[in-house]
């Protein structure tokens, strides 16, 4: 691994640490702001004492996270699972699209909250009822944003493969998919943020574990700075997730212009 | 550059022999679209024959449904009446004797220059090694040597386009299709490519029909110009263009090359105004 620090310190200084000096500088001012405005300890804790408490709690912290990561990426694939074919669906047939989209549409301006309690009815208070609330509110955004993709693709570029004689498959494979890929993977990472979210909801309602469960107890007792704690790892939860799927993008898009790195060769 | 040979294919030695033998044969074609309001007819029946190894320009006003012709010899729609012939065979669906250049490369963004030439191939499942060569040959011919792992996004216009054509010939078809290719690129790249054109015509001896709203560009190119009227459009005259082959820029100043085109722009306006 020779030769990778100074490729290490050009990361540090390019992605990583911007953001966290900012972080740094909001810690700061909340710090600052607790002390100027006299704000009791009971409405907003000292950032310190969050620390703190990320500290010492951190293996039954650590612990929790673990239930809501597994709800929150189950949640994920099968909204990826269910939403991209479904997604193939309503492109691929006038009358699927005519009965299915609209009532989608419509099962998303249900309160997601009020619903979450149906499922501990349903399935108990086990994994399943999170997974289920995590794919609720993670499934949409991935069947809009692969609609969208595959839908904008140029009717020449399809009057192209038709020409070479390809295939309703072959068109999907070499033209329509690819072509559908950055929009698709843009509805994946809103997925997978609303997807930790739906996780926490579904713990909020019926759980005893998980971040979720923590946070509810936490309000509880007026822990504040545990609630915050668990606040700060719920949010670490999504940024890994989404950093993970950016990652995958990178892999699987690298010719698309939100990758491209090298300069346009004009001649 | 004469490394571009058309690949064997016994069926076409014997129609070679005839004199001028007919690439595409287009009896009483019309066409008609069906929509919510109503039909629209685009295309008046049209009875034209494009020989062999011939080079047939349409100019024509927009809408007239040059674009509609271009893809119904293509296969890619039916006639509403009428029917296309190339070789022996009436088409209706998409066939292998044709390869297609939109007016923009229509270059997938995630193949590099090599992988998109070779589209045709994979599609058709012909053997790879084989007419790999003749992509990078092809590639060679119109100056893109050494730009196949590129991706189109890192070309320039010209360069996208003459990637595109290169698909259109990779898999050798008797029949090159050009939708206004050289619509989208400025003028001093138009008049190049004309040139190179041309000179791949000329070497691949192809059936090429081309589409273009420019006068000058159809008579530089053409054997024959099909000049089409407003729609509903049909062929409002064919001029034969006698102007020895192969032509340079020059031509462009030439008297009766001038006269050529004033001839052709006048039938123009005198459709518009009587329109």
């Amino acid at each position: 691994m020779s030769g990778s620090s100074s490729g290490i310190i050009r990361l540090l200084q390019a992605s990583w640490l911007r953001p966290l000096i900012f972080l740094v500088f909001l810690t700061v001012l909340w710090d600052l702001s607790i002390r100027l405005f006299n704000i009791p300890a009971y409405q907003v804790p000292k950032p310190a004492d969050v620390i703190h408490t990320l500290w010492s709690d951190w293996p039954s912290l650590l612990a929790n996270s673990v239930p809501t990561t597994i709800a929150t990426v189950q949640g994920f694939v099968l909204s990826a699972l269910f939403g991209i074919p479904m997604a193939m669906l309503i492109v691929g047939s006038r009358t699927i699209e005519s009965y299915v989209y609209p009532l989608l549409v419509f099962s998303q301006s249900i309160p997601k909250i009020a619903i979450a309690p149906l499922f501990v009815v349903w399935f108990g208070f086990g994994m399943l009822p999170k997974v289920l609330s995590a794919f609720l509110l993670g499934f949409f955004p991935v069947v809009v944003s692969a609609v969208q993709g595959f839908k904008s693709v140029e009717p020449d570029m399809v009057d192209l493969a038709r020409a070479m004689e390809a295939s309703r498959f072959q068109t999907f494979r070499m033209v329509r998919l690819p072509h559908a890929l950055p929009a698709i993977f843009s509805g994946l990472k809103v997925s997978i943020t609303l997807a930790v979210v739906g996780a926490v909801v579904g713990e909020f309602v019926g759980s005893n574990s998980g971040l979720g469960f923590v946070l509810q107890r936490s309000i509880g007792n007026f822990e504040l700075p545990t609630m915050f704690a668990a606040l700060v790892l719920l949010s670490l939860i999504g940024v890994i997730l989404f950093w993970i799927l950016d990652l995958i993008e990178r892999v699987c898009i690298p010719w698309h212009a939100s990758q491209r790195q090298d300069l346009v060769l004009a001649a | 550059m004469s490394n571009v040979t058309p690949l064997k294919r016994e069926h076409r030695a014997a129609s070679m022999e005839a004199a001028r033998p007919v690439s595409i044969e287009i009896k009483g074609v019309s066409k008609t679209y069906k929509t919510q309001d109503g039909d629209v007819p685009s295309l008046r029946p049209i009875d034209f024959d494009i020989f062999d190894g011939e080079f047939v320009v349409i100019v024509g006003p927009s809408g007239c449904g040059k674009t509609t012709l271009l893809k119904m010899v293509a296969g890619l729609m039916p006639p509403t009446a009428g029917e296309i012939r190339v070789g022996d065979k009436i088409i209706t669906k998409p066939h292998s004797g044709v390869g297609i250049v939109f007016q923009s490369a229509m270059l997938l963004p995630w193949r590099n220059v090599l992988r998109n030439v070779m589209m045709p191939v994979e599609v058709k499942r012909l053997p790879e090694a084989e007419y790999r060569q003749r992509a990078m040959a092809l590639l060679k011919m119109v100056g893109l040597e050494g730009f196949e792992k590129k991706y189109p996004w890192q070309l320039s216009g010209g360069m996208q386009q003459r990637a595109s054509i290169c698909r259109a010939l990779v898999h050798d078809p008797r029949i090159v299709l050009m939708d206004e290719p050289f619509g989208a690129l400025d003028a001093m790249t138009r008049e190049r490519m004309n040139v190179e054109l041309q000179r791949i015509q000329r070497e691949t001896k192809k059936t090429v029909l081309l589409i273009t709203h420019s006068i000058p560009e159809a008579v530089f190119l053409a054997d024959r110009v099909l000049v089409m009227s407003e729609r509903p459009g049909t062929i409002a005259a064919v001029y034969d263009i006698d102007l020895p082959k192969p032509r340079t820029l020059d031509i462009l100043s030439d008297q009766r090359f001038v006269e050529m085109t004033k001839v052709i722009r006048k039938h123009f306006n005198a459709q518009t105004d009587g329109a």
